[in-house]
């Protein structure tokens, strides 16, 4: 009965992740098929990554996603990780239900509200204020860095609720005031969790379809918005290489940084060894 | 830190409020008010926001529009109703799919285990979009499974996949269903591997215990992964856009189109509040459970 | 129950020598908690408690779980704000100042020990806020680390170092800016049996080494007893008594602390007869006659409880010669504790009494058995008269 069970489990699981990774073993394959009908194997060809390296608005659209990308991680970060502290670590607060509110609900608010909403706002500032002046980088980053930074916030939460306060508390019995014990124990504890939230909020920023569409102007097209008008007429081989590189990147990305925490861990263990020493010793 | 120092304090918390206030409430709020402004077309309140916004030729068009929206009620429901039954469908689908795999991860060595978890998430990290659009090239009818079946001869007319209701919910159930394993492992996982051999002790037999001990104890992350997979899968637009056909109506596609097709903002105003109400239980839910987890 | 203004009446000696700075002095609570309270919502986590410490003592503050204890320790420190009350140490009012301006250190009960800095820097921390040369700070740091028998472990991170290690690095960096007082809280309880009684008189050493104020946090009776000079109980928030160990294990002032420190023999009864150096008492739960020598203040035919400690109890074949506290019993159930047997005695009134007595023979001397008919005895100054 127990291997039964075992034996349907593991037929589960391989036949799950074979329909996961299914479609991007797909798109890394046919990304090196000569033939422009995509499906049609033509032999062996690094073709279309050359055709995607002089596609002058793909290279375009890609910077542009990559610059937005990169202010709204850092900027994502920042707020989110003082929403995380304000949450885990201030205990009430006026306001504090709305404020837990609103930095959970971006994750779940369907992306086509909150870009919608976001644009009936821009249209209105700039109406009120003149303020964001047209519709562009600005806004997109804006809109980025409101549903990124709740990630950031929940990731730092989540983090510092598993951290002993009597650390923190440590420190300032120590003498140091609470800013600073921020920026020296807060901080490089939960390195980690910042790194996490940084690269989450990067790769959000970097993927984001819809609700850069709402916000977007004329001239500030990102890369997905590209990529999505570009396959909805069909399957493209070049966007097949350019999945590739993306896959290409994220699966390096992860290797490395699983081999340093398992290297870090290594070294932990072993260091850990050295430490056993006679209690008085 | 007890409230000694008052100014470090409101420092953390104003900046990330006031964002939040301003680029969350602040268009929420706007939304609602334009949906519902729309619904009182006898005296038009307009937003002076919004009113001042506008040239003229705006201000004719809301009317307009809200007449016609009123026409089209009955395209606007079924996409609603359609989206609902899609995403729980789909959420099914998940639970079916998801919990063995979350089980096995759960009851794997720890090393496996974190190989596993890592083969679950890692395609999270690449494109959302790369990963649907990858769907066309498979189902297409002279696609990769088609290609397959018919060279091996098993058919002779291409299975038609594209622009149907079943691709669209492969397409949910393959980009959701990381986010019911998840959950359910973290579950499954702190079930202690002794209740079993209690339950065994007791005299049960293995599918009874599965049955009266584990599943029962397991539905908590059941719940938090289906409202993690309903929730986004409701106001769903890439999917079916790039794989359903014309008539999958889905509320999230109707909203964009209201939008950029009809350039209908008051429409769109109301199908998002629409969409709000039909999310707000499952969104409770979720906090619910997200709030008993964290007691724990 | 019997309320902290008895103190002035009560005849027994109130501080242990030895623990004021001279003597003849008259004492100077060195740490003086006014009337604190602490309040979460509507429940007083500590309840309007006013406590003195002298310099050098190591005060414990005893209790059971949730009774106060630690919220009181960190009010010390500053890491919770007193709702009302007031806080001086050294003569300074210190209840308004923030926990990095008072001269006040912690070890904490999870040790807290940064995770991301060496040994050396963990100690060196609290130094470095106070912006001093490097020099100092490194010849500080490494005499405190060999005051704690960590010098080879200095490079080494929290992660790389044993349970005992990790106590030692906390104490050490609590230690190390010299504070007017250290506040311990469990320090011994994250350590094995072992480990901990070793640590026990560790810590006293380095105590006395350093003359520096301890209090400590604790739910050990017996950790308490050994390191303590003085003991404060704490129960639902107020400190219920305090006194050396030996006032506090022999003459417990209420049924509470007679219970919660050691385990007591209770009958409830009422005074009979007041004479100038015992009390009788009738109780219908012994029995007997019960008569206690040493009774401060108790009305005639007030409701008291006498209590006696199992260990002061003495069992016999033969009726004792004297008239009161002697009750006839049958024994119950014999635990053998090695060192020392427990015994359950049943007596007439069908109540329990527990009784420990040592094994100091050999099997060669008989000692009662289970179904053994015997008599209970005890001296009259062996019991204590409770507010019943």
């Amino acid at each position: 009965m127990r291997t039964g069970r075992s034996a349907f489990v593991m037929v589960a699981m391989a036949l799950c992740l074979a329909f996961l990774y299914l479609p991007i073993v797909s798109l890394v394959v046919y990304s090196f098929n000569a033939s422009k009908l995509v499906t049609v194997w033509g032999g062996f060809s690094a073709r279309w990554y050359g055709e995607l390296l002089r596609d002058a608005q793909i290279l375009r659209a890609a910077w542009l996603s990559l610059r937005i990308a990169v202010v709204t991680a850092t900027a994502a970060v920042v707020l989110g990780t003082l929403a995380g502290v304000a949450l885990a670590r201030m205990g009430r607060f006026r306001g504090r239900i709305l404020f837990s509110g609103m930095t959970s609900a971006p994750l779940v608010m369907p992306e086509v509200i909150t870009g919608l909403s976001l644009l009936l706002l821009f249209v209105a500032l700039e109406d009120l204020i003149g303020w964001p002046r047209g519709r562009g980088v600005t806004t997109i980053t804006i809109a980025h860095i409101t549903f990124s930074m709740a990630y950031v916030a929940v990731v730092i939460q989540a983090q510092l609720a598993n951290l002993d306060p009597s650390l923190e508390e440590a420190a300032l019995d120590l003498g140091a005031r609470p800013a600073k014990v921020f920026l020296v124990i807060t901080v490089p504890v939960i390195a980690p969790a910042l790194v996490s939230g940084w690269l989450l909020s990067f790769t959000l920023s970097l993927d984001d379809l819809i609700i850069a569409s709402f916000v977007a102007g004329p001239g500030s097209s990102t890369l997905p918005m590209v990529v999505f008008s570009k396959v909805r007429l069909g399957v493209s081989p070049e966007i097949n290489a350019l999945a590739t590189l993306f896959v290409v990147v994220v699966s390096i990305g992860v290797i490395a940084a699983g081999a340093l925490t398992s290297r870090a861990q290594r070294r932990r263990s072993r260091d850990a060894q050295g430490a056993i020493a006679p209690p008085f010793g | 830190m007890s409230g000694r120092v008052p100014s470090g304090r409101a420092l953390v918390i104003v900046g990330p409020y006031l964002w939040l206030l301003l680029f969350f409430l602040a268009p929420l709020a706007i939304v609602l008010k334009i949906a519902f402004s729309e619904a009182l077309i006898a005296q038009p309140p307009y937003a002076p926001l919004f009113a001042r916004s506008s040239d003229g030729a705006l201000t004719i068009q809301l009317n307009f529009h809200n007449f016609l929206f009123l026409v089209r009620d009955d395209l606007y429901f079924r996409a609603y109703l359609n989206s609902a039954r899609i995403a729980l469908i789909a959420t099914l689908l998940c639970v079916v799919l998801g919990y063995p795999v979350a089980y096995g991860i759960a009851h794997a060595s720890p090393a496996a285990r974190n190989v596993l978890l890592m083969l679950v998430i890692l395609p999270f990290w690449t494109s959302f979009l790369l990963r649907v659009y990858a769907w066309i090239g498979i189902l297409k009818n002279n696609g990769l499974i088609n290609n397959l079946l018919m060279a091996v001869g098993i058919i002779d007319q291409p299975l038609v996949m594209m622009q149907t209701d079943f691709a669209v919910y492969l397409g949910i159930v393959y980009s959701y269903l990381p986010f019911m394993i998840l959950p359910l492992y973290a579950r499954l996982q702190r079930l202690d591997h002794t209740l079993w051999e209690a339950a065994a002790d007791l005299g049960c037999r293995p599918h009874k215990a599965f049955l009266t001990v584990i599943l029962p104890l397991s539905l908590p992350g059941v719940v938090a992964g289906s409202m993690l997979v309903f929730i986004p899968a409701v106001g769903e637009f890439v999917i079916p856009a790039l794989l359903g056909g014309p008539d999958t109506l889905m509320i999230g596609r109707v909203l964009w189109d209201e939008f950029f097709a009809n350039r209908d903002w008051p429409v769109a105003s109301a199908v998002a509040i629409a969409v709000l109400i039909l999310l707000v239980a499952p969104i409770t839910v979720l906090q619910f459970t997200h709030g008993r987890e964290a007691e724990r | 129950m019997v309320t902290e203004d008895s103190t002035m009446n009560d005849p027994r000696p109130r501080l242990a020598a030895g623990i004021r700075p001279a003597p003849d002095e008259p004492a100077q609570p060195y740490v003086r908690a006014e009337g604190v309270t602490r309040k979460f919502g509507e429940v007083a986590a500590v309840d309007d408690v006013t406590l003195e410490i002298y310099r050098g003592e190591v005060f414990c503050l005893l209790g059971g779980s949730g009774c106060g204890k630690t919220t009181l320790l960190r009010i010390l420190a500053g890491l919770e704000p007193a709702t009302t009350g007031r806080v001086l140490i050294d003569g300074e009012d210190v209840t308004g100042t923030p926990p990095f301006r008072r001269p006040v250190n912690m070890m904490f009960q999870s040790y807290a020990l940064f995770p991301h800095l060496s040994v050396r820097n963990n100690v060196a921390f609290g130094l470095r806020q106070d912006g001093l040369p490097s020099r100092q700070i490194n010849r500080r740091v490494a005499s405190m680390l060999e005051l704690v028998k960590l010098g080879p472990f200095a490079r080494r991170k929290p992660h790389q170092l044993s349970g005992g290690q990790r106590q030692r690095v906390a104490l050490a960096r609590a230690l190390v800016k010299q504070p007017k007082l250290l506040l311990l809280d469990e320090p011994l309880g994250a350590l094995d049996r072992q480990l901990r009684e070793e640590m026990q008189f560790e810590l006293i050493n380095i105590q006395q080494t350093l003359g520096i104020t301890f209090v400590v946090v604790t739910h050990d009776q017996e950790e308490a007893m050994t390191l303590s000079s003085r003991i404060g109980v704490m129960h639902a928030g107020r400190i219920v008594q305090t006194g050396t160990p030996t006032q506090i294990y022999e003459y417990p002032r209420s049924r509470f602390v007679a219970q919660f420190v050691g385990s007591v023999n209770l009958f409830e009864g009422r005074v009979e007869e007041r004479a100038p150096d015992h009390v009788l008492i009738a109780s219908e739960k012994a029995g007997c006659t019960l008569a206690v020598e040493h009774v401060a203040q108790v009305a005639v035919g007030a409701p008291v409880a006498v209590a006696v400690r199992p260990e002061k109890l003495v069992m016999a074949h033969e009726p004792p010669g004297h008239e009161y506290n002697h009750i006839p019993a049958i024994v119950d159930e014999v635990a053998y504790r090695g060192g020392l047997s427990i015994y359950k005695l049943r007596i007439a009134t069908g109540h329990t009494l527990h009784l420990t007595q040592p094994n100091r023979d050999r099997a060669t001397v008989q000692r009662p058995a289970a179904h053994d008919a015997v008599f209970v005895s005890w001296h009259p100054a062996s019991g204590v008269v409770l507010d019943s």
